[in-house]
């Protein structure tokens, strides 16, 4: 290959989806073009394992009928753009696993109303992207195929790339690996808990988790069903607006589905906050807080206020309950939504002992991972004869309790902002302890259980050169006013870090 | 001593019967309670099923509307509390034929609350049966365990069929009790159109809650027996039932609170294969499904679409059309006949023009006794029936209009039954009408009595059951056809000399 080509290549695979968008039309390049860049991309990546499955074959045929529908003039709006897919998104005729041995070699024969949505689109798809199995995790070690390995690595003091290998977040880690390493422009991605905007956090790029119900569950394989919400990632915040908007929408499949119209909210991106009002919730400055963790917080502070918003505080009394309501809830849920995978129908059957429950016990032993058993126990146990109205019911109530927080915080003010995750990324194996780990979702799982949107923008770098990430939560159905302080905060960071190439 | 109507005479004294029964009523829709899967009977296995009935991974339950309203229109047919908010849990248990490895069901918020069935026992005082609770629910799949030495088989075209799952009180005291309240709620929803009552089917099957007690005394421990699926075998599980705990506990034993099976051919309760630990089902909302909310408009227009209902019925057929109670009953006892009966009496109005209080009760008789003969005779129900009630009203009013006797009709209805013909053509086409032509009749019968003299003397001298033998002979030399009453008439004034 001459190296101009390899430029080109390269500079096609900086692009964002906005400036794809835009040069497929002007016929800068073409759909093709930007597909096998992408392609080689994920090949020459292997090494971060952030694909479960690659699929070069469906990103040329979008390709394709993107080149034919661009020389048309009829080209939908994701027309050549070649995406990742998380592994919890149902694909037609291509395997989904949620990261899990039990559904290893499950092909389904239906396509997520999602997915389905982004390939009317136009959108094509590079592959599965690895995650936290059955998104359970914020690390992506508990997936079934292999640890994801951020492309970020800390720099030394002496500036060399330190070896330390680190977590890309959890649970769409595939996505936010291949996100930021630049093997595709955008990527789905879920949230139950975090899912997205820690990851995004992680591997400085940005993510948004809609209002619950913005997008259709039909087709993601459901770990807690109340609080399971898709939503984009992608390496800026017009790129976020333009992937949700092509996601978002009412399905008939899915009773939890809102009916509510889709705004344009990338023409909502103006980076104007005049009339704004910031809420600084003063429960997320926790004890011990990271110092780095706390500059970026105030500097987020300053550029809002730069953007034309005020600054107010405001208190969400019940954020300590928080957590442990959250991880009475999810489990609950789990421990249901997951009683399906039986060995019965599809996936992994593990045949001993000749009886039914040996059936089940064999094969559920096999194919979960120590988490998902983990979780499903406590979900089991929570549920209990005895221990309901102990755990579950009261979880409830800290659930309506937190969400009421919300709403009496939106009367003095439009969006919070706080920081995405306590801590920059850390390496596999630092949080072996299960506790440890559920504590990196302690900013992101207030808004979740309230089903609000809420974003991750990347905001700074640590010292050592990592980044970190700015949240932004927002008032149901208020992704516009969202997007759009995440935008205005995307501006003033001016963050241009991306991890230096090293596989 | 007991005032029970049913009681069981033990070694130590008597005993009453406390029954309360569950009916799963499969709801009549097109397709299944949480998806657009279809839901026909005897379809070959695994061919009514949809993704979501399989539980594949992703897929997600979306409410039948119509299933919802059979329920509300149930609810109300049973003067029952329509809650205008209600939820669906999750109960959580796994077997084969239990794709999601829980069932979706209303624990907590059913849909309908209490009501009441009005019940008349044979042999008993009517009765009213108090409903606890009616909600909807998912049926499971079903497991085929004789197919094959080894293994299992499933079928889940019946996985995520509606069902409504009603709740009796423990009002219930006998067995005839029990069968009643089978029938008059089988009927009930029958006339709704909620369900199809069809228990060979599968389509209504009762859990029989049964326990015994002392005259008076408190509730005893009550045992379920599962899936009951004719009136005549829930009777039979509550008395097998009732007898088994008697002598249990005259035996000195005490009854476990436990799930049984019915066993139809020793007509006995077994208990049934006991899971090693009881269940814990985990119930909680189900948290893919929102609340259900009723709008008053919603609930008015169901009520608004209920025909009118065996009870009110049956009255209105006493007191309006003047017909007698065990008639009355007869005839509403399915809808289909009620139908048939109200079809026929409106076109025989029509066509005679008399008053349906005349013709309700000529027209009761001839379907409880003519045409119920020709159906027991075909082995069809009335939907079946040979003749449509336009067919039946033309004969009836050839009666009406004296133009068929009674013995006529009757031919002229084998006949149509027969070749399928109109009654008017058979008349005409047989010469069948009746002759009340005094002319004729009377000339027939100068032929008698001069054939007869001797008889005449007898009669004469005071031998009246003779007068019989004069308007037979009378009536065969018409060939049948003579009007009965004036051959009757006319002899009268012949033999009166």
């Amino acid at each position: 290959m001459e190296w101009r080509d390899a430029n080109r290549m390269t500079a096609l695979t900086d692009l964002t989806l906005a400036a794809m968008r835009d040069g497929l039309r002007a016929r800068s390049f073409s759909a093709a073009e930007l597909a096998q860049a992408h392609i080689a991309a994920v090949e020459a990546a292997r090494p971060l394992n952030a694909f479960i499955v690659e699929t070069p074959d469906h990103a040329l045929k979008a390709a394709a009928a993107a080149d034919a529908a661009l020389a048309r003039g009829e080209a939908g709006p994701l027309a050549g753009v070649p995406l990742g897919i998380k592994d919890l998104f149902a694909t037609e005729g291509v395997q989904t696993t949620a990261g899990s041995k039990i559904l290893e070699g499950f092909v389904p024969p239906y396509e997520s109303t999602v997915t389905a949505k982004l390939f009317a689109a136009g959108a094509g798809m590079l592959g599965k992207l690895n995650m936290d199995q059955f998104a359970m995790g914020s690390s992506n070690e508990t997936s079934a195929f292999g640890e994801v390995v951020s492309p970020w690595r800390a720099r030394q003091p002496d500036g060399a790339l330190s070896n330390r290998v680190l977590v890309p977040g959890g649970s769409s880690g595939g996505s936010s690996a291949a996100v930021a390493a630049r093997l595709c422009a955008g990527a789905t991605g879920t949230d139950t808990g975090g899912s997205i905007r820690q990851p995004a956090a992680f591997t400085g790029i940005a993510g948004i988790k809609p209002t619950y119900g913005r997008c259709s569950r039909w087709g993601v394989v459901a770990f807690a069903s109340s609080l399971d919400q898709a939503g984009p990632m992608t390496r800026d915040v017009r790129d976020c607006a333009i992937l949700l908007q092509a996601m978002s929408g009412f399905d008939p499949k899915d009773a939890t589905s809102l009916d509510a119209p889709v705004p344009d909210w990338e023409a909502a991106l103006t980076g104007d906050l005049r009339g704004v009002r910031v809420g600084v919730p003063r429960e997320y400055r926790l004890d011990g807080i990271d110092p780095e963790i706390a500059a970026m917080w105030d500097a987020g502070l300053a550029w809002v206020k730069d953007a034309g918003a005020t600054v107010v505080d405001v208190s969400l009394p019940h954020t300590k309950y928080a957590l442990p309501a959250y991880y009475i809830v999810a489990p609950a849920e789990a421990s249901s939504n997951l009683a399906r995978y039986d060995g019965v129908r599809y996936g992994l059957r593990v045949n001993e002992g000749g009886s039914l429950d040996a059936m089940y016990e064999a094969t559920r032993a096999a194919g979960f991972g120590p988490e998902v058993k983990r979780r499903i126990m406590i979900g089991t146990y929570v549920l209990s004869a005895g221990f309901y109205d102990a755990y579950y019911r009261q979880a409830q109530k800290v659930r309506t309790l937190i969400a009421r927080d919300f709403a009496r915080a939106w009367e003095s003010c439009d969006v919070l902002l706080t920081p995405t995750a306590p801590s920059a990324a850390f390496s596999p194996g630092d949080k072996a302890d299960p506790l440890a780990m559920y504590l990196n979702d302690v900013f992101t799982v207030p808004s979740s259980l309230a089903g609000l949107p809420a974003m991750s923008v990347p905001a700074a770098l640590t010292a050592t050169g990592l980044p970190l990430g700015l949240q932004v939560i927002g008032r149901p159905l208020d992704e516009a006013g969202v997007l759009n302080a995440g935008f205005a905060l995307e501006r003033a960071a001016g963050f241009a870090a991306r991890p230096e190439r090293w596989w | 001593m007991s005032d029970a109507p049913f009681t069981i005479r033990g070694t130590t004294g008597d005993w009453e019967i406390v029954v309360g029964l569950e009916v799963h009523a499969q709801v009549t829709a097109k397709s299944k309670l949480f998806s657009g899967a279809a839901t026909a009977f005897g379809a070959a296995p695994n061919t009514q099923v949809s993704l979501v009935d399989a539980a594949m991974p992703g897929m997600l339950p979306v409410l039948n509307g119509e299933c919802v309203r059979q329920a509300v229109r149930t609810g109300l047919a049973l003067d029952a509390e329509i809650h205008r908010i209600s939820r669906f849990d999750r109960k959580n248990y796994f077997y084969a034929d239990l794709p999601q490895g829980y069932q979706i069901s209303q624990l907590y918020h059913p849909i309908v609350g209490e009501g009441h069935l009005d019940i008349e026992p044979e042999g008993e005082a009517p009765k009213r049966v108090g409903i606890e609770r009616l909600h909807l629910e998912q049926d499971a799949g079903k497991s085929v365990h004789d197919a094959h030495p080894a293994m299992t088989f499933v079928d889940l075209n019946r996985s995520g069929c509606a069902l409504m799952e009603i709740v009796s009180k423990p009002d219930i005291r006998s067995p005839a009790q029990a069968g009643a309240y089978v029938r008059a709620l089988r009927s009930l929803l029958r006339y709704v159109g909620s369900c199809d009552g069809n228990m060979e089917e599968g389509s209504m099957r009762a859990d029989v809650n049964v326990s015994v007690r002392r005259p008076g005394a408190a509730f005893g421990t009550r045992t379920e027996t599962k899936n009951v699926n004719s009136v005549r075998f829930v009777m039979a599980a509550v008395e097998a039932e009732a007898r088994r705990q008697v002598d249990v506990l005259e035996a000195g034993g005490t009854i476990v609170q436990e799930t049984r099976l019915f066993d139809p051919d020793r007509m006995t309760t077994r208990p049934m294969r006991s899971k090693a630990a009881a269940h814990d089902y985990r119930y909680f909302p189900d948290p893919d499904l929102l609340p259900v909310e009723l709008s008053e408009t919603f609930v008015a227009d169901c009520a608004a679409s209920l025909p009118e209902l065996p009870v009110a019925k049956r009255s209105r057929y006493v007191e309006a059309l003047g017909l007698t109670p065990y008639d009355a009953a007869v005839l509403t006892a399915e809808r289909e006949t009620a139908d048939w009966f109200e079809a026929l009496l409106a076109d025989l109005v029509r066509r005679t023009g008399k008053p349906a209080t005349e013709l309700a009760k000529p027209a009761s008789n001839w379907v409880t006794g003519e045409l119920f003969a020709v159906l027991k005779r075909t082995g069809g129900g009335i939907e079946a029936s040979p003749v449509s009630p336009e067919g039946a009203a033309e004969l009836l009013a050839l009666v009406a209009d004296r133009t068929l006797s009674g013995s006529l009709a009757k031919q002229v209805f084998e006949a149509m039954v027969e070749t399928g013909d109109s009654a008017a053509a058979i008349v005409d086409a047989r010469g069948l009408r009746q002759v009340s032509d005094t002319g004729a009749i009377d000339a027939a019968i100068a032929g008698i009595l001069a054939a007869n003299t001797d008889k005449i003397a007898e009669y004469r001298g005071g031998k009246d059951k003779l007068f019989g033998f004069f308007v037979g002979q009378t009536m065969r030399a018409m060939a049948g056809k003579a009007d009965p009453a004036v051959v009757n008439d006319r002899l009268k004034t012949a033999l009166a000399g």
